[in-house]
């Protein structure tokens, strides 16, 4: 975009939710489901979780009723993820003839992507950059992000440099402000913007920056006890490979890989072919899998990582040292998803210190 | 569009079943001409419905297309060697990094195969018998199970016309009169000119890394030696996360890699 405009103020996101549906998008947000907050379909504002506010810790995940935010929430378990690398989807069909390869990309507009859901994607982009597939579902995403403003206690993105204020890689970016209840929103990209321009706006005010910048200095200190210094992890990581510390993580860790599914850079995929019963075409299934899974490695009827000290090592390792390597950036973004979803409630920050 | 996951038909042209419990394949598309590749790449075959594994090119048809090396050792492969002349299969590749040949010319070059590690080495053997002038001496290092195992025994009796060939098996049978056991007793035997040698080495992991360090021992430079790393492969892209050996994504980094750079990550248990 040639020139940033001021932000303006939204009352409400109705008319933008409206305004995507209009625009062909199906319009994925927040909404609470079992006491957890996920993306699903939206059709109205109504469905979001307002006046929810979650706690979160190692191993814990509780919702409650607080304030008046719509997006007052830290991460969930859902990311951008599913949306540009589903759990499941059939990449090819074989019925004799070419092989016909299948893409599933539907303009998809997702709501409420945090700093650290955006750093995640362009990791993603890095990784999966060479996949057509990939490419597809992602350029068929439009994107409005919303600073956060309550991190939670397992958060740590101040320390990875992803957040906590959406600074880049969106079409639009809200911040929540209270007393009264609005929204300041800034566009990232020509499209953006011109949405943004044909929704009922008002023009924003001195104190209504103010007041976002206070909102990300809160949320920036919230996530202060936590802060450490990424500086030298990648050697020290490196280096640490025949440390006992993982043994004894590993005497904790259940290896279930919760912690792969819900990390928003984690990519690891496996296929699975076989033949569609009613047709009997063949068929290339290809869905996530985990480095955690005990055939990850399967060589000759032997997984070369056949310990779970083994398996947490390379989870850990691939993060913070060996992404550095294939990539020039680190594999995680600070969201914390893999510390409370953990059902050991194993930290990896604890850890990365504990390895130093 | 192509899709990088989507295989492209081929035709098997033709099926030999080898004394060493393999088949070898010949592969040629069902429309057009299969892209160029350089000793030590791979392909993904895909067995119509039943899966896809990497396989090494182990030469060129004598009318195009791939000649390919399949030992029965699981579903996938089991169902390739099975398969008829005439019958599709999907390739997608080649992929992975090849064997420098640049770098050993001028140079004695030793070739080290442990039992199937001689697939991915035959279009090696074959550049370098095709030049022989632009190589110092050649040896040609063979390791096989037993003596009916030893792959390509016609083509090995040609080589012999270039190289220097020993064959050492685990178990002897009874005609067996040549060497017998480990494959580092054969680098032990051998004259080398640690300066000027180069090695091309491929077979199971335990094999090519005693080989490697047989080779270090007699003064061969570390990173003269090069391997083939085996790993499990979903992809072949970097994609799918599952040939990754510490730094390395061991379908486009490798599987070719020279042992100064994998010595490190081999040492280290379950990496
Ligand atoms: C770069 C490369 C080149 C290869 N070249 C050849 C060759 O020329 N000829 C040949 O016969 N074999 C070769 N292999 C080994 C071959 O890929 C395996 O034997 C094959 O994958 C086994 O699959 P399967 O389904 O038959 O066996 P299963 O044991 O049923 O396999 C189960 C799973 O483990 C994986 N797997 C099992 N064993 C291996 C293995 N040894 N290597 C990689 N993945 C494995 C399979 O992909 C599959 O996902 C090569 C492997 C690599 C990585
Ligand atoms: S490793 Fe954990 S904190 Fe880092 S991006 Fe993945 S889920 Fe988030
Ligand atoms: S670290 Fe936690 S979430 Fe990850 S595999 Fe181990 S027990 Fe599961």
């Amino acid at each position: 975009m040639d020139k940033q405009p001021n932000p303006v103020l939204l009352d409400a996101l109705d008319p933008l939710i409206t305004a995507l549906r209009i625009g062909g998008f199906r319009v994925v947000g927040p909404t609470v489901r079992d006491g957890v907050i996920r993306f699903a379909e939206l059709s109205s504002a109504a469905e979001s979780p307002t006046g929810w506010t979650d706690a979160q810790e190692p191993g814990r995940y509780r919702l409650r009723q607080e304030g008046e935010l719509v997006f007052g929430y830290a991460a969930s378990p859902d990311s951008a993820k599913r949306y540009t690398h589903p759990p499941r989807t059939t990449l090819f069909r074989w019925d004799k003839g070419p092989i016909e390869p299948e893409i599933d990309a539907p303009p998809t507009a997702l709501i409420g992507l945090r700093a650290c859901d955006l750093a995640a994607l362009a990791v993603q982009d890095r990784v999966l950059g060479g996949s057509a597939a990939y490419r597809a579902r992602r350029a068929a995403l439009f994107l409005v992000a919303v600073d956060c403003a309550t991190p939670s206690a397992v958060c740590f993105c101040t320390s990875m440099g992803t957040g906590p204020k959406a600074e880049a890689g969106f079409d639009l970016a809200l911040t929540e402000l209270s007393e009264p209840h609005r929204f300041l929103a800034r566009a990232g990209s020509e499209r953006g913007a011109e949405i943004l321009a044909a929704l009922p706006h008002r023009a924003s005010a001195p104190a209504d920056l103010a007041a976002a910048a206070d909102v990300t200095r809160t949320a920036t200190a919230r996530m202060e006890p936590r802060r450490f210094e990424l500086d030298g992890v990648k050697e020290q990581v490196a280096a640490a490979r025949t440390s006992p510390v993982w043994e004894e993580i590993a005497s904790r860790c259940l290896t279930c890989a919760n912690c792969t599914i819900v990390c928003p850079t984690c990519f690891c995929t496996t296929v699975e072919d076989g033949t569609d019963l009613s047709d009997g075409a063949a068929e290339r299934v290809e869905r996530w899998d985990s480095c955690f899974t005990f055939g990850f490695t399967e060589l000759g009827g032997e997984p070369v990582r056949a310990s779970g000290a083994a398996r947490y090592r390379q989870w850990l390792s691939h993060k913070f040292s060996t992404w550095v390597d294939q990539f020039g950036e680190y594999g995680c973004v600070g969201c914390g998803r893999c510390v409370t979803w953990c059902p050991a409630g194993i930290d990896l920050v604890e850890e990365l210190e504990r390895l130093r | 569009m192509t899709l990088e996951m989507t295989p492209i038909p081929y035709r098997v042209r033709s099926r030999r079943a080898d004394r060493a419990e393999s088949v070898t394949l010949t592969l040629e598309p069902a429309e057009g001409l299969c892209p160029t590749f350089e000793p030590g790449q791979f392909t993904m075959i895909y067995a119509p419905g039943v899966g896809e594994i990497p396989i090494s090119i182990s030469g060129r048809g004598r009318f195009g297309g791939y000649v390919q090396t399949i030992r029965a050792a699981g579903a996938v492969s089991r169902a390739l060697c099975r398969i008829e002349a005439g019958d599709l299969v999907g390739v997608r590749g080649p992929y992975g990094t090849p064997f420098d040949m640049g770098a050993s010319a001028g140079m004695d070059v030793i070739v080290a195969a442990g039992g199937l590690g001689l697939a991915p080495l035959r279009p090696v053997i074959r550049e370098l018998a095709a030049h022989p002038g632009r190589y110092g001496r050649l040896t040609l290092l063979v390791g096989a199970r037993t003596p009916s195992g030893v792959l390509y025994p016609r083509e090995l009796a040609r080589w012999a016309r270039h190289f220097d060939i020993r064959v050492t098996v685990d178990r002897p049978d009874d005609k067996w009169q040549g060497p017998v056991g480990l494959i580092t007793h054969l680098v032990d035997q051998i004259a080398i000119g640690p300066r000027r040698t180069y090695a091309y080495v491929c077979g199971p992991e335990i094999m090519m890394r005693a080989t490697a360090d047989a080779l270090v021992r007699r003064g061969v430079p570390a990173g003269r030696i090069a391997l083939s790393l085996e790993r499990n492969m979903k992809c072949g892209l970097g994609h799918c996360g599952h040939c990754q050996l510490g730094p390395l994504f061991t379908c486009v980094d490798g599987p070719v890699v020279t042992y100064d750079h994998a010595a490190p990550l081999l040492e280290v248990p379950q990496l």
